[in-house]
């Protein structure tokens, strides 16, 4: 079978091959032309679904609902009407109860056209997501696409049951360009591609811990991951909190402040990787084995 | 305003929070019921140290005192853009805390935030975004950028930006905006005593502030649009 690229393909198409085929019903499609009216008003193209596709759809025929961000309009960034589909999903979600709900995210965060309205729609997708949670009912955020997943979507990822990556996704809060703007390019230097994906690449988040599954870049890759992860609901509670917090706060203990050695591969070192200055030039099977069970 | 002039007129000079570094924290007594406080100050920059910190508070509010409420004190520049705390997974220790607050709340702790300085984009969205209500005294200041980055980073003409931002309120900085948006409740004016004890006596448990942002004209379409995707075929 020939594989399909998860990275290069469009957000819809992406959904469309990752659920069972012919399942996919969308809510609020382009034929609605549910376009931001903010994005008219500053004279700048507009999408037909603000770039986002949400709907119900079988995976491994389980019902599921899905939605796909599309990192080709606006670099899937998070505006009013595109938050209040995502709300919209979940609130569903939670009314009418499917399997699981799968999100396929690729985001830079808040839409700067937008900004306000943004944020306060990202805050209200994380409460909404974190109802679904409550619930039992899993919520699994895959990335993989060429924007990576960044900002209040970033935050949003890690409010999920399960996080799905393949080596050329990315997750973190701020872009390298905004870290370097902000401090320099002795801070960041976000043309260091290599240093860019040691900081904040899918093998990095597969060893840290900050991604559940590790994949190749290859739909079928990720399908089978969420199918996997279907039966995966893990309400939050106070012991795993705590168990969340006694994690990072061993992490933040690892990496001392200061550090004249790199500092990906000294926090993989003592975390226990064996090897870890090979890790970039490993294939994914080669890393999903370096992680500790 | 300075913290520790508005911890004095709320809870008295005596009030029992403490500063270490940029993080606030304490348990005061407001009309009789002990209420724990959090908050960083400083324009604090909130990274994964700080946000662990926090965490830490609510969680140990919710093992040691059920049912205690929450007030979340906010000022700061938003999250910390350094290299380091990238690596360290920012947004994983952010989310962290958002679910710390979340989970509190689902306990039946009233969490209240007020944004007494500034706030801004990731420091605000798991802290007083989060919270069943968020406040704001009127000198605050809250926005995702200004609006002179704004334009560099949209590449749309300063002026038309500012312009625009008279009219529509998703574009500007300003707490006003935020309040007609329906992300902030409302603005503490005149006794500050007065508006704490409002403000704790009504704190919602559901999230309903697109519906706000609809009713106060700021934002018109989030709540339609919620509707129609439960609505739909």
């Amino acid at each position: 079978m020939t594989t399909v690229s998860y990275a290069e393909c469009p957000g819809r198409e992406r959904l469309l091959r990752l659920v069972d085929p012919g399942t996919f019903h969308e809510w609020l499609p382009p034929a609605e032309r549910l376009a931001s009216p903010h994005l008219a008003q500053l004279g700048v193209p507009s999408s037909f679904d603000d770039g986002v596709a949400i709907g119900r759809a079988t995976l491994a025929g389980r019902a599921v609902f899905v939605a796909a961000q599309e990192g080709g309009f606006m670099g899937g960034g998070v505006g009013e009407v595109h938050g209040a589909k995502l709300v919209g999903l979940f609130r569903r979600a939670l009314r009418d109860r499917p399997d699981a709900v799968v999100l396929l995210a690729e985001s830079g965060g808040v839409r700067l056209h937008e900004a306000n309205a943004g944020l306060i729609a990202v805050s209200e997708v994380m409460r909404a997501l974190l109802d679904v949670r409550a619930a039992g009912i899993p919520v699994i955020v895959l990335i993989g696409g060429a924007n990576g997943c960044f900002g209040g979507m970033g935050i949003v990822a890690r409010c999920a049951d399960r996080v799905v990556m393949s080596d050329i996704g990315r997750l973190a809060m701020s872009g390298p360009e905004v870290i370097e703007a902000s401090h320099g390019v002795d801070e960041f230097d976000a043309r260091d591609r290599a240093l860019v994906w040691r900081t904040t690449g899918g093998k990095h988040r597969w060893l840290i811990g900050d991604c559940d599954v590790l994949v190749e870049d290859d739909v079928a890759a990720f399908r089978a991951a969420a199918i996997d992860a279907l039966d995966g609901a893990s309400p939050v509670t106070l012991d795993g909190l705590e168990a969340e917090h006694a994690l990072l706060a061993a992490r933040l203990a690892l990496l001392p402040d200061v550090s004249d050695a790199d500092d990906a591969i000294a926090l993989w070192s003592r975390l226990g990787v064996a090897d870890a200055g090979r890790v970039v030039d490993l294939e994914v099977e080669a890393v999903r084995a370096l992680r500790a069970a | 305003m300075e913290w520790s002039t508005l911890a004095a007129s709320l809870f008295g000079d005596d009030h029992g929070i403490t500063r270490e570094g940029d993080f606030l924290q304490g348990t005061v007594t407001f009309d009789g019921q002990a209420i724990t406080v959090i908050g960083t100050t400083n324009h604090a920059p909130i990274g994964v140290r700080l946000a662990l910190a926090q965490a830490r508070a609510v969680l140990d509010t919710v093992a040691r005192h059920p049912g205690r409420p929450l007030l979340l004190l906010i000022d700061t520049q938003g999250q910390q853009l350094r290299r380091r705390d990238e690596l360290l997974g920012i947004n994983r220790a952010m989310a962290h805390l958002g679910m710390a607050i979340d989970h509190a709340r689902r306990r039946g702790h009233r969490v209240l935030g007020l944004v007494y300085d500034q706030a801004l984009s990731g420091g605000f969205i798991t802290s007083g975004l989060i919270a069943d209500a968020c406040d704001a005294l009127p000198e605050a200041e809250i926005r995702v950028m200004r609006i002179p980055a704004m334009a560099r980073v949209t590449k749309l003409p300063e002026a038309m930006l500012e312009e625009l931002s008279r009219s529509n309120p998703v574009f500007a900085p300003g707490v006003g905006n935020y309040v007609t948006m329906g992300g902030v409740r409302r603005l503490w004016q005149g006794d500050l005593r007065a508006c704490l004890r409002e403000a704790l006596a009504e704190a919602p448990v559901e999230d309903r502030r697109a519906q706000q942002g609809a009713v106060r004209g700021g934002r018109r379409l989030a709540a339609d649009v919620v509707q129609r995707v439960l609505d739909a075929a």
